[in-house]
């Protein structure tokens, strides 16, 4: 007989335990699911000896687990919206606040919208296409969110809909000391673009899990762009999964910039032959803060190409994490697949880790990945000082420079600048 | 002007010393010439002028106008009117140069509490001297430096030149990597910014930028010093007996 030596649960792992055995049978939805997903959690959360998680020791790092965010009120709502970013856009938004959908707004033609919680309550058939992408159920992230969720969205981008007008989902967070998981699902039919800007901001130390799956058909044009700009007291789980059909296009650029301890998963399929995926990232963390981005990609079809390119920039204690995986399945031949990853630390004391990952089964691919570490260079220093840019400014103009490249991919100029100034909000604090 | 008395500078991570007692005078709206052999510490000297942390001074004193340059950070010095066309300018990715330009300029005229120039007026300066520099617009929506070539590169140092309007202007080896058309557009450019409250140090290792950029004076540098100084007449016997005689070779 082995005896299976089982660490005693922290306080996180036992109220998560005490929270959805609490907490299920009010939970809509399929049951069995959520029993399934919890089941993947339920003997602890993942840590530092599980390789996908070693650089982001989920068990040692939440120190507890807050409690399911109740519905908001009407006026907490409205304090809410203060917090949404963009407004320099214009465009139209998705409201959830604390997890819960507030307000939907008026949609762009050839959007169509359904309530996560009417879906629930119809069993719609959309609910069954979540998990299309082949994300891992049992991924610590996505089983909580599984578990937990009971608000959401689910849209539909109309076969053929060309939608000009990017459609912003704006997760808020009010007040402090709760847990708030919200589920999205977007479905874009053959022949459609659309443009989707996720962002998490909010004030309070608080826990959020997102989950987005994007299934996009044949000959579609998609562009995600995500900013994670919550408190920097809080602790964000999310993750982007995707599946591609043939002859498509996605663009994708998440800005980490918030958050205590935030990890950023994405998982990208593609299913249909000759796509091209470009996913882009920065993060920008300070002080003792703990950014994570991990990315796979499952090439499993012929002659599609990705480009990643992810940089971090480092300062104060803080420790950036980028793990990028590229899967190339035996029938995927004329893949090509580049991934990049820079970091530029700032500090003596921060810590980057990087950790590119190729996985070729076919013979016939191009793949290249790289990996950098690096502070700034002094030389380039010396020339803008030797022109009278003070070293302040210097430094910026640098960090700007380097973190540039990865907006250039963002074709709206309006956005592009509101995530600069992001950047140069971080640089002016760099916490 | 400038004047520079008894420099002793050493390389801060070996400790090797580079210049080893250097005096120089320029006085105001002169040309000065510095040419020596490789490794005479020419290059060192333009650095240490212009700030560089890579070096450190242990001895000797550096002044502009009576402004000890020595105590001031590389910024500061800028401010204050020095400038360095370097030798090789860099090529720095993701930093537009017009977005650079702007804020070179404007960095230097909050330094000396001048008012920010407008968008609509830096763009005039920058297009007029751009063509004159035979720069095209297109080639500054770049990144700065980025995809230049030499000659590019060299007369992008000279446009921030013109646009600075320094007191002291030093080129380092500014003919270095020209051909004849670039090396003539380069040295009308300098030319042009030829003023009574202006000074030039210019470094180079030939003759030849000396018959576009006539100097008032030619010094030779050797060994961390400078060993002989003389009229433009020097520079033309350097070029015919070489440095040999300087204790090094060319």
């Amino acid at each position: 007989m082995t005896a299976v030596i089982r660490p005693v649960k922290t306080s996180a792992e036992t109220a998560l335990v005490e929270q959805f055995t609490a907490a299920k049978a009010a939970l809509p939805g399929n049951a069995t699911l959520r029993e399934q997903a919890f089941g993947a959690i339920v003997e602890g959360l993942p840590h530092r000896r599980v390789e996908e998680w070693k650089y982001t020791d989920l068990r040692a790092l939440m120190k507890d687990a807050k409690p399911l965010a109740v519905a908001p009120e009407k006026a907490e709502i409205d304090a809410a919206k203060k917090a949404v970013p963009f407004a320099a856009l214009k465009v139209p938004a998705i409201l959830f606040v604390n997890g819960t959908l507030a307000e939907q707004g008026k949609l762009p033609a050839g959007i169509e919208a359904l309530a996560l919680t009417k879906a629930y309550a119809t069993d719609h058939a959309l609910l069954k296409r979540f998990g299309e992408s082949g994300v891992p159920s049992d991924n610590a992230a996505v089983a909580l969110n599984t578990a937990f969720v009971s608000d959401g969205i689910l849209l539909t981008v109309k076969k053929g809909a060309s939608v000009e007008t990017p459609l912003h989902l704006a997760f808020v967070q009010h007040g402090a000391g709760h847990a708030a998981y919200a589920r999205v699902l977007v479905v874009v039919e053959e022949g459609a673009s659309v443009t989707l800007i996720e962002s998490h901001t909010g004030k309070g130390a608080h826990q959020t899990n997102s989950y987005v799956e994007v299934l996009a058909a044949d000959k579609t044009d998609v562009t995600l762009v995500k900013l994670q700009n919550e408190d920097l007291a809080s602790q964000h789980l999310a993750t982007l999964a995707i599946k591609l059909g043939a002859e498509a296009k996605l663009t994708t650029v998440n800005v980490s910039r918030g958050a205590t301890l935030a990890r950023q998963q994405i998982h990208l399929y593609f299913e249909g032959d000759t796509t091209n995926a470009s996913l882009n990232g920065i993060s920008l963390s300070g002080g003792k803060r703990h950014l994570d981005t991990t990315l796979f990609v499952d090439h499993a079809s012929y002659g599609c190409e990705s480009r990643e390119q992810f940089k971090q920039v480092l300062d104060g204690q803080s420790r950036s994490v980028f793990q990028g995986k590229i899967l190339v399945r035996q029938n995927a031949q004329k893949t090509d697949g580049r991934m990049m990853m820079r970091a530029l630390m700032l500090s003596d004391d921060s810590e980057a880790d990087l950790k590119p990952e190729l996985e070729i089964y076919a013979d016939d691919v191009q793949c290249a990945h790289g990996a950098t570490c690096a502070a700034l260079e002094e030389e380039y220093m010396f020339y803008l000082m030797a022109r009278g840019i003070p070293r302040a400014e210097a430094e910026a103009m640098l960090v700007e420079g380097f973190v540039g490249e990865v907006f250039d991919s963002i074709e709206n100029e309006t956005l592009k600048e509101e995530l600069l100034a992001v950047t140069n909000e971080w640089l002016r604090t760099r916490d | 002007m400038l004047s520079i008395k008894n420099l002793h500078a050493r390389i801060e991570d070996n400790g090797q010393e580079i210049l080893k007692g250097l005096d120089l005078e320029v006085p105001a709206g002169q040309v000065h010439a510095i040419m020596g052999p490789n490794g005479s510490g020419k290059s060192t000297l333009s650095y240490v002028l212009a700030g560089k942390e890579d070096y450190e001074v242990t001895e000797g004193s550096v002044t502009l106008d009576g402004q000890d340059l020595l105590e001031l950070e590389a910024d500061e010095r800028a401010a204050k009117g020095v400038f360095l066309a370097f030798q090789y300018p860099l090529e720095i990715p993701g930093v537009g140069t017009m977005t650079f330009l702007k804020a070179t300029l404007n960095a230097q005229r909050r330094a000396r509490e001048e008012g920010e120039v407008s968008t609509p007026e830096f763009m005039k300066l920058v297009k007029k001297t751009a063509d004159e520099l035979g720069i095209s617009m297109e080639m500054l929506k770049r990144s700065l430096n980025v995809g230049f070539s030499g000659g590019e590169k060299k007369r992008n140092e000279i446009l921030q030149m013109a646009l600075l309007q320094p007191k002291l202007a030093i080129l380092d080896e500014t003919d270095s990597g020209l051909d004849i058309d670039a090396l003539k557009i380069v040295s009308e450019g300098v030319n042009k910014l030829r003023a009574p409250d202006r000074s030039f140090v210019v470094i180079t290792h030939y003759q030849r930028l000396l018959n576009y950029i006539k100097p008032d004076v030619v010094h030779v540098m050797s060994k961390g010093r400078i060993v002989r100084s003389g009229g433009p007449e020097l520079a033309l016997e350097l070029e015919k007996n070489g440095y040999a005689e300087y204790g090094e070779a060319a």
